[in-house]
């Protein structure tokens, strides 16, 4: 990846975190609650949303501040504005849905320590103007959610035979329990991992045959 | 207050409630220094450090933030008190140990954004430990994590001489082991009726 100092916004500004910088896919970002929480889908989707959330908002004020912070103390200054987001997020959630501020638990504290958000601040936001920063961090935060989203929904169809909360396969369903348990989560993601590998080394090899033959 | 006793919070946080295998905290190190075994237990031993300084301030803290009634303040002064440890492990390892300073690289500070610590910080917390409860629940969580990777950088290090299939090679095969280390954990899950 390039890191010119343009500021123009390009498609890939935002869609670089979807697919090719993958934070969970791509980078091993994050990984703790993407393990944690997605024993079900909407648990996912929640933690998703409210981890871009964060993301946004501190990718912005940072991004402003960028002058202001001295450099020797930006990775402690980096952390007390996350984690002042995360604090808004964690009031907001427990006012909105107590029984989804149960279901995730200390994950949402646990937002503040997620490497991306501030592997993010460090990387980018520091470096470019608010409006980049802002696409940018918009398309991390749906690449993070689109990952805990394709976990969330295996382990939750596998593991209970439900989506989202509806039953999918009727009552003789027999519900595969490894896939909510801890254990599960490691499998599933290792399984996705395997399956990207995959399509990724085919792609390759079949760009080279097509090399080849274009000779 | 809460009155599990000492050993039960203990075994608890070693096997049954392992913070890597059964809670999820703590996943970077434990997948990105879990390479080999001599870089895996100074991690180990300095992510247990941490965690026993964090966890002695974050008791204190705590008693602070409750009689001012600031709550809301909890999770930036421990996020603030946990970098701080770390600066001071990072500098005494520069100092002492040059060598295992250069070979943990970005993991030592990267210790300030691991789960384990802050997670540990704030379930002590939540379940209302007294001081010798949090030290030792600390010295259990320490030493569950010691072990989940040491046990990781073992079989990792056994894998090195075996031959994968090319697709399988990098992080898919060690989530693999992950879930089936954290598979025989769940065996623990009856001790202490959890």
């Amino acid at each position: 990846m390039a890191r010119k100092q343009n500021n123009e916004i390009t498609w890939d500004t935002f869609s670089e975190g979807l697919w090719r910088e993958n934070p969970v896919f791509a980078m091993l970002l994050g990984m703790c609650p993407v393990l944690a929480v997605t024993n079900s889908a909407i648990n996912a989707l929640a933690m998703g949303v409210a981890t871009t959330f964060v993301l946004l908002a501190s990718g912005i004020l940072i991004s402003l501040l960028r002058r202001q912070i001295p450099k020797q103390v930006r990775i402690a200054t980096y952390i007390v504005i996350i984690a002042t987001f995360v604090t808004i997020v964690d009031y907001s959630i427990q006012a909105i849905s107590l029984d989804l501020y149960n279901a995730l638990g200390a994950f949402i504290q646990l937002i503040v320590v997620n490497c991306m958000i501030l592997g993010r601040a460090e990387a980018y936001a520091s470096k470019n103007r608010p409006l980049k920063a802002f696409v940018n961090a918009l398309g991390m935060g749906a690449g993070f959610t689109f990952a805990l989203l394709c976990l969330g929904v295996v382990r939750e169809v596998l593991g209970a035979g439900k989506l989202f909360g509806f039953d999918l396969f009727g009552p003789q369903f027999e519900p595969w329990v490894v896939m909510v348990l801890p254990a599960g989560g490691f499998i599933v993601l290792g399984a996705w991992l395997l399956l990207f590998e995959w399509f990724k080394q085919r792609k390759a090899q079949s760009e080279s045959e097509a090399v080849v033959e274009a000779r | 207050m809460n009155y599990e006793s000492l050993s039960f919070i203990f075994l608890n946080a070693v096997l049954a409630n392992n913070f890597v295998l059964a809670l999820f905290l703590g996943l970077c190190p434990f997948l990105g220094v879990s390479g080999k075994l001599n870089t895996a237990v100074p991690m180990g031993l300095a992510t247990m450090f941490v965690m026993l300084v964090s966890s002695v301030c974050a008791y204190g803290i705590n008693i602070v933030l409750v009689g001012l009634d600031i709550e809301f303040l909890r999770l930036i002064a421990y996020i603030v008190v946990i970098a701080s440890a770390v600066q001071l492990v990072e500098m005494t390892l520069k100092k002492f140990s040059p060598g295992l300073f250069r070979a943990l690289g970005i993991f030592l500070p990267l210790i300030t954004t691991n789960c384990a610590i802050l997670g540990l910080a704030l379930f002590q917390t939540f379940k209302e430990y007294d001081f010798l409860q949090s030290l030792v629940y600390a010295l259990g969580a320490g030493t569950g994590f010691i072990l989940a990777i040491m046990l990781m950088a073992g079989m990792r290090e056994k894998l090195e001489l075996s031959n994968l299939p090319s697709v399988t090679q990098g992080a898919a095969v060690s989530l693999m082991l992950g879930g089936l280390l954290s598979l025989s954990f769940m065996g623990f899950a009856g001790l202490g009726g959890q």
